[in-house]
């Protein structure tokens, strides 16, 4: 069973890999709105998957935040992408396996997954 | 919501916007007494008398974008529908205890659903704040608290998906065994 002590390993782990930045200004930012209207239309399974993906595939410049509701409810789960020096990206009606297509797709490939945007869906 | 530790979340994100420093967050199963608790305390804003007592109002909100606040609304309701009920005590400048209690055993209580799943995300967004998570499961307890895990990190960022990956299995695998325990207990 996993413990603290077993944490640790983790930590020395992660420590020799040398991945860990404290400074976080150049990483890529993925938003996910965590209000009673994101967490009712299921963004905690999103986030948990853009977690585990994330985690999977050893990514270290990748930032995964919250926000509140940014009022488009009717779209929620509702998830902006950030890459530095790009236009902001917002993806909706997002679950789990669109998050893990996201992280491929735009976090390791750079593609935005445009059929997920608002832009596509709104039309 | 169709499950408790979604409302959890819920409530535990008003206690975040509320400029909490440290929330406590209390799930206790009691089969033998018939009782599921869910109970969240922070050390944020609180609220005036006047303001915890409409917080049970669906038209009573301090959000901008809408008009109504439904997420505590609901919850009260969900507690009442199995025999339980919602209570909320708040100071201003001190915080704010929650308290939702539940009939166990009543057929329309939600499950309880993924508690591991709600405490990481908390953990994960809002890396400013610490959570002492504690399940209780008939007499027996479960803590995680991130002041120890940020010690135990020794400066690794408690938010890397690497770290919120192994607390939630940690908090999944101490959950389960508390209920295997007391099971064979039991049986015995």
């Amino acid at each position: 069973m996993k413990s603290l002590a077993e944490l640790q390993a983790l930590r020395d782990k992660m420590k020799g890999n040398m991945g860990v930045r404290h400074d976080d200004t150049g990483n890529i930012r993925v938003v996910v709105g965590m209000a009673t209207c994101g967490i009712a239309a299921g963004a905690r399974p999103v986030l948990q998957a853009f977690t585990e993906e994330i985690a999977k595939r050893g990514l270290k410049n990748v930032t995964v935040a919250q926000t509140g509701c940014i009022g488009i409810c009717q779209y929620e789960p509702v998830v902006e992408v950030t890459v530095p020096g790009k236009e902001k990206v917002t993806y909706v009606k997002m679950n789990p396996e669109k998050a893990v297509k996201v992280v491929v797709d735009h976090l390791v490939n750079g593609k935005v997954v445009t059929e997920y945007t608002i832009g596509a869906v709104k039309k | 919501m169709q499950e408790l530790s979604l409302n959890l979340l819920d409530v535990a994100e008003n206690s975040v916007r509320a400029g909490a420093g440290l929330i406590e967050i209390l799930v206790e199963e009691t089969p033998s007494s018939d009782l599921l608790a869910l109970e969240i305390k922070d050390d944020g804003c609180g609220m005036s008398q006047e303001q915890a007592q409409r917080v049970t109002d669906p038209f009573y909100t301090t959000r901008t974008t809408r008009k109504v606040g439904l997420g505590v609304p609901f919850l009260k309701m969900a507690a009442q529908l199995t025999g339980g009920d919602l209570s909320i005590e708040s100071q201003p400048g001190k915080g704010t205890r929650m308290r939702a209690w539940f009939g166990y055993s009543h057929i329309d209580r939600m499950p309880l659903g993924d508690v591991a799943g709600t405490v990481t995300t908390l953990i994960q967004c809002n890396p400013q704040v610490e959570f002492r998570y504690t399940y209780r499961w008939e007499n027996k307890e479960f803590v995680l608290d991130t002041r120890e895990v940020r010690q135990t990190l020794d400066g690794v960022p408690i938010q890397s998906p690497e770290v919120i990956t192994f607390l939630g299995e940690m908090i999944r695998e101490n959950m389960e065994e508390l209920r295997e325990t007391e099971r064979e207990e039991t049986r015995q």
